[in-house]
């Protein structure tokens, strides 16, 4: 079966933000993605070299945050609901299957490479930028903060000044 | 008054709701196409803006939803997260950021929905991604310098700008049209044929014209506060509204009586309130009526709140305020605290009395005005701390 085409983008625009609108009016925050990751490694580090989890201040100020239970985060449960509300998705559109996306001409070595380097980078990033595009970009424009906005503009000047650099790997 | 955690939805069930709006936000995400890292990046190479309208349209949904529900008072913006801003980290986290869209393909939430429908490339990205966390975890003293610099605390756009919030809004809003206009242009240069999959017509008026309504009403509509403020100014108004009063006689007797259901609500000013603080009330401000814990002070069950405040006028206009605001139970101390004081505590009481009733009222008086000066003074160390709900921690 063909998959099915992807939905009008203004459509898709007005329901993404009417559920960022019930989520800020519900919790009183915004969406978000890569503090879930960071619960995560916080949990991972804790666990496996619990010494140093105490020694360090990033791991130790999360753990106080979170009353030593860093997976107990809004955002690990929220992006639990993603993974299932993009399978469910994909599920009715006919887009699940295992492939490695890569433009024609670029070696799946390098779309390996690229997209680890590309996690990292984005991954580090956030941790700066307080939030990636969904919790400091998106949610910041919602509620019209000043550092959401200009970590908006930061993220999308980056790309475009770097877009010329990196152009083989994708036109 | 939203938002609704913690008071109607608990922490806990809000890690459910956290779940099913998880769901909304995947399904929608990966329908608009954002499961694909060619369709993400064609953004910085012009072919595909898909991510643009997407992202414009539901910042600008949300934002004018979030000015519309605190507008209209259904929404207690006080409360709700505004993410901090930090300068230069913002600045130079959004840069490698950037670099790591073009150079991966993905930003987190995409990748998340991309890896759900089994892309690698996107697997690979979110194993990236908890590798930058890590090494940021771990070198954290070298970042921390820059992570904590020039720290603005919670603004907002429009107070950086010094603009009105729907100035800004409305600007923010044609900004975005403008940008859906252009791209169109952009597409069909770069790709060498109109854009298809988005049946422009129909949708774009439609959505260029609501949200032009939505522009007009910002600057039309009045704020709900303001109106509020503005009806209770007018004396006219303020008698026609129906509020009960409470003489100073039975505000004393029900103090010393220490009836539990009298919650005073003081509305002099600090100085004032400190010098002669009654029992059983709090220190408040009109604009704290406005606020959601205001509020909950006023709406506990059987609570009779007594509006006092130097003269009965400043108190029944709180008082109507809060009447607007649908606050019940409400009574206005008559004569205000001027006539509690020439009454109860310093009363001039007649040398001999002629009938039972008199002397019975004598009688009240002279004890009240041993008991409640007694009882301010118990009172005077006292410190009430207001219960204050803090901002929703939100962010990543």
């Amino acid at each position: 079966m063909e998959q099915t085409k992807y939905m009008n983008p203004y459509i898709a625009g007005v329901l993404l933000g009417l559920l960022l609108l019930v989520t800020i009016f519900i919790t009183g925050r915004g969406l978000g993605a890569s503090g879930a990751v960071k619960s995560s490694v916080v949990a991972a580090v804790t666990t496996i070299a619990p010494s140093h989890g105490e020694s360090s201040k990033f791991y130790s100020d999360y753990m106080r945050e979170h009353e030593n239970n860093p997976l107990k985060n809004w955002l690990v449960f929220e992006v639990i609901g993603v993974i299932i509300g993009a399978f469910i998705s994909g599920l009715v559109s006919n887009r699940l299957n295992f492939t490695l996306e890569r433009k024609e001409g670029v070696t799946s070595k390098t779309r390996i490479i690229t997209a680890l380097l590309g996690g990292a980078l984005f991954g580090l990033g956030a941790q700066l930028g307080r939030g990636c595009t969904s919790g400091s970009a998106l949610s910041g424009m919602a509620v019209l903060s000043f550092g959401g906005i200009i970590t908006m503009l930061a993220i999308f000047g980056g790309a475009y000044a770097f877009a010329y650099f990196f152009r083989k790997l994708w036109i | 008054m939203g938002p609704l955690v913690p008071d109607i939805i608990s922490n806990e069930l809000n890690f459910v709701v956290a779940i099913f709006i998880g769901i909304a936000f995947g399904y929608i995400l990966e329908q608009a196409g954002f499961s694909t890292s060619k369709k993400l990046v064609g953004l910085f190479y012009g072919y595909d803006f898909t991510v643009l309208r997407v992202f414009f349209t539901a910042g600008i949904t949300a934002m004018i939803g979030v000015i519309a529900f605190a507008h209209f008072g259904i929404l207690d913006i006080s409360l709700i997260y505004i993410n901090p801003t930090f300068l230069y980290s913002a600045l130079v986290g959004g840069l490698i950021m950037g670099l790591g869209f073009v150079i991966g393909g993905f930003c987190p939430g995409t990748s998340v929905c991309a890896a759900a429908i089994g892309k690698i490339d996107a697997i690979i990205f979110v194993a990236g991604s908890f590798i930058g966390v890590w090494l940021f975890a771990e070198a954290y003293p070298v970042f921390e310098g820059l992570y904590l610099a020039e720290n603005w605390g919670n603004i907002t756009m429009f107070e950086v700008l010094g603009t009105s919030q729907a100035l800004f809004a409305f600007l923010l809003t044609v900004m975005a049209v403008g940008a859906f206009i252009a791209v169109r242009f952009v597409e069909a240069k770069v790709t060498g044929k109109p854009n298809e999959d988005v049946p422009v017509k129909k949708y774009f008026y439609a959505f260029v014209s609501i949200m032009f309504l939505f522009g007009l009403t910002a600057f039309m509509l009045p704020v709900k506060k303001e109106v509020v403020l503005s009806k209770v100014e007018d004396e006219k108004f303020l008698n026609s509204v129906e509020i009960k009063r409470i003489t100073s006689d039975e505000l004393a007797f029900r103090l010393m009586d220490k009836d539990v259901r009298i919650n005073i609500l003081d509305f002099r000013t600090p100085e004032q309130f400190n010098r002669t603080k009654l029992p059983q009330s709090f220190n408040m401000t009109i604009d704290e009526l406005f606020t959601k814990d205001g509020g909950k002070m006023l709406d506990v069950r059987n609570n009779i709140n007594v509006f006092i405040a130097e003269n009965e006028l400043d108190a029944m206009k709180a008082a109507v305020i809060a009447t607007e605001l649908g606050h019940s139970n409400i009574r206005v101390l008559e004569g205000g605290m001027n006539k509690f004081y020439t009454e109860i505590i310093n009363p001039s009481l007649p040398l001999t009395t002629s009938t039972r009733q008199e002397e019975s009222n004598v009688r009240f008086k002279k004890k009240a005005s041993i008991v409640i000066p007694e009882l301010i003074e118990k009172n005077k160390n006292i410190v009430v701390v207001k219960k204050e709900s803090k901002r929703v921690i939100g962010g990543c």
